[in-house]
């Protein structure tokens, strides 16, 4: 570089540093935009339709099809989303927990040649062959062992976890992978065995690292559309039961913002829906960084 | 040599985007504007854009691929999004043709913006109730299909068929096909939208139906053409079969009109390819692909 034109150095040095600053201003400006312009419709549908605001958050009730009487209430799809989305971290937490302890410390070697590189493939599977693997063979399972339609909450909670599944394992084993080692040989010098040492020692100490995989795959669970529409049934009513059908969130804007026009009531709630959604990853995001701030070093 | 190709990407985004940004409306407002000179060579030529309806999709991509044959002059491109996507794209000037299952005055509650917009019928479009195959009726009343989708009767014993639990299989309360559902049979009676399960498409109703025992749902007759003929069992309404000649007879209530929506009345290319769609040329093909031609209608 020595010796060359300040032509060439300005060509070297700043026409790089201008790109990825450029970059990094537009991916901030991006999100904003998309931020605002989502809460700009969503607040539509209280000051142009004049739905209110209790009415949204506290009614059962969804017609926004009946013209005499149209009705939007959202809380059937805000707890369809909440219960399936729980439900499938319950059912995936623990076993990605486990899948963690045994990457990092029964069988490392398996762990790191088979294990990463099988939950890495499940990230890869696009989320409609998830949601076709669910109605083609999980639902009819469901409706042969268990009766009613099938489709059903259940369904929902089982193809979610899977898809979650690898989010919340991989943040796991890099969280357990970080602790100290001296912790290990700390607890077997007071006498702990292995598993006491792991579920004791190891296992508290990552959960720092544990959460924040939990509660990523939590807002995963929350934001995913698809493959969940395929199989949860989508009818607008509270489950009275896991295998009971219902409707989520992402489900009905999948739906139905197609078919809806702009400006329209309708069409205004369902813009409401996607800012309740957007809220609700806000507030995972901040217990995230809750997380990683509580004794962080 | 990374830096050279991170800025090719750029410039290339940025070009897409200026693309897309621009839209094709300024380009066919001028060509046709020429076209007017030309009007009575009877020669299309430009570019036009329908998008909307997936139930009238794939008889729009036919007939655009054979007026592209007829008018090589003429690039049509014709996309999905569903009906209320169509109406809003022609009512802001994105695209020249929006596809729609219903009038687009149902659509759009500002009604001064309704006025602008000009629903052309360029052909019929019939539903059939379908069944999983082991129900045992073969026709029934539309006051019994009230009854089932308000929820009233809940087994099959109740109209004629084996003691079995009905499965109703709903569509989307915002889909055109739920809409003529709703017009045609329904009239006035609610479909009760918590029991039974709502699927998304078509495809998504034959697979559900097809593996659920007991449910009953409808499909556009379009869907089952080709392969799909019999790939469902579809019932009888009032003992009249889905066909032209009980459509036209009045024997048979649900169908409804599929729509070309223009802003203003369709000029030029615009109109050849909607007449196109009407024609008595292309009619064989509409009835082929299991639409009614608009000339057995009126």
């Amino acid at each position: 570089m020595k010796g060359k034109k300040p032509i060439n150095y300005w060509k070297s040095e700043y026409i790089g540093r201008m790109l990825v600053t450029f970059c990094g201003f537009l991916i901030v400006f991006a999100t904003l935009a998309i931020i605002v312009f989502i809460c700009s419709k969503g607040i539509q549908s209280f000051t142009q339709s004049h739905i209110s605001l209790k009415e949204m958050l506290f009614s059962k009730q969804w017609a926004p099809n009946d013209s005499a009487h149209p009705k939007y209430g959202a809380v059937i799809f805000i707890v369809g989303s909440t219960l399936v989305s729980i439900g499938a971290v319950l059912l995936s937490a623990p076993i990605a927990i486990a899948l963690a302890v045994f990457i990092n410390y029964i069988w490392p070697e398996f762990g790191t040649k088979v294990l990463k590189p099988v939950l890495e493939l499940l990230i890869g599977i696009p989320s409609v062959v998830y949601g076709f693997l669910g109605v083609t063979l999980l639902v009819p399972m469901l409706r042969d062992s268990f009766g009613g339609v099938g489709f059903s909450l259940i369904a929902g909670i089982i193809v979610l976890s899977i898809m979650i599944l690898p989010t919340i394992a991989s943040i796991a084993a890099d969280a357990i992978g970080a602790v100290p080692h001296a912790y290990l040989e700390a607890s077997y010098g007071l006498g702990s065995t292995r598993w006491q040492a792991i579920s004791r020692v190891i296992v508290p100490a990552a959960r720092k690292g544990i959460l924040t995989g939990v509660v990523l795959g939590l807002a995963r669970a929350f934001g995913e559309a698809l493959a969940v529409q395929m199989v949860i049934g989508n009818t607008v009513k509270l489950p009275s039961g896991l295998y009971s059908p219902t409707a989520t969130l992402t489900g009905i804007l999948t739906m139905d913002m197609s078919n809806t026009l702009n400006g329209t009531a309708w069409n205004n709630a369902l813009w409401t829906l996607a800012m309740i959604l957007l809220l609700i990853s806000f507030f995972f995001i901040l217990i995230v960084r809750a997380i990683g701030q509580r004794g962080g070093k | 040599m990374l830096k050279r190709n991170l800025k090719l990407a750029m410039g290339a985004l940025l070009i897409t985007g200026a693309l897309a940004g621009c839209g094709n409306s300024d380009s066919t407002a001028k060509e046709t504007g020429e076209n007017k000179k030309e009007e009575t060579a009877q020669s299309y030529s430009g570019t036009l854009t329908a998008a909307g309806s997936t139930a009238l999709q794939p008889l729009a991509e036919e007939a655009a691929n054979e007026f592209m044959q007829k008018y090589p002059d003429v690039s049509i491109t014709v996309q999905g999004g569903g009906s209320g996507t169509g109406v809003n794209q022609v009512a802001a000037g994105a695209v020249q043709i929006g596809n729609s299952d219903v009038p687009s005055a149902e659509k759009i509650e500002d009604k001064t913006k309704a006025g602008e917009l000009v629903d052309n019928k360029v052909a019929g479009i019939a539903f059939a109730l379908v069944v999983n195959k082991d129900v045992k009726v073969e026709s029934l009343t539309a006051q019994q299909i009230q009854d089932i989708f308000s929820g009233k009767v809940k087994n099959w014993k109740e109209v004629g068929g084996n003691d079995e639990k009905i499965n109703v299989i709903n569509r989307p309360a915002s889909s055109g096909t739920r809409a003529t559902f709703e017009k045609t049979l329904m009239k006035g009676v609610k479909v009760n939208d918590s029991i039974g399960t709502v699927q998304d498409s078509n495809g998504a109703v034959e697979q559900a139906i097809k593996s659920t025992p007991g449910a009953i749902s409808y499909v556009a007759m379009s869907y089952l053409v080709g392969d799909k003929a019999n790939a469902l069992t579809t019932l009888k309404i009032d003992g009249a079969e889905p066909t032209v000649e009980n459509i036209k007879a009045q024997k048979y209530p649900f169908w409804s009109y599929e729509y070309m929506v223009t802003k203003g009345e369709a000029q030029d290319a615009v109109k050849g390819f909607i007449d196109f769609v009407k024609s008595e040329e292309f009619a064989a093909k509409v009835k082929e692909m299991g639409y009614i031609p608009i000339s057995e209608l009126e």
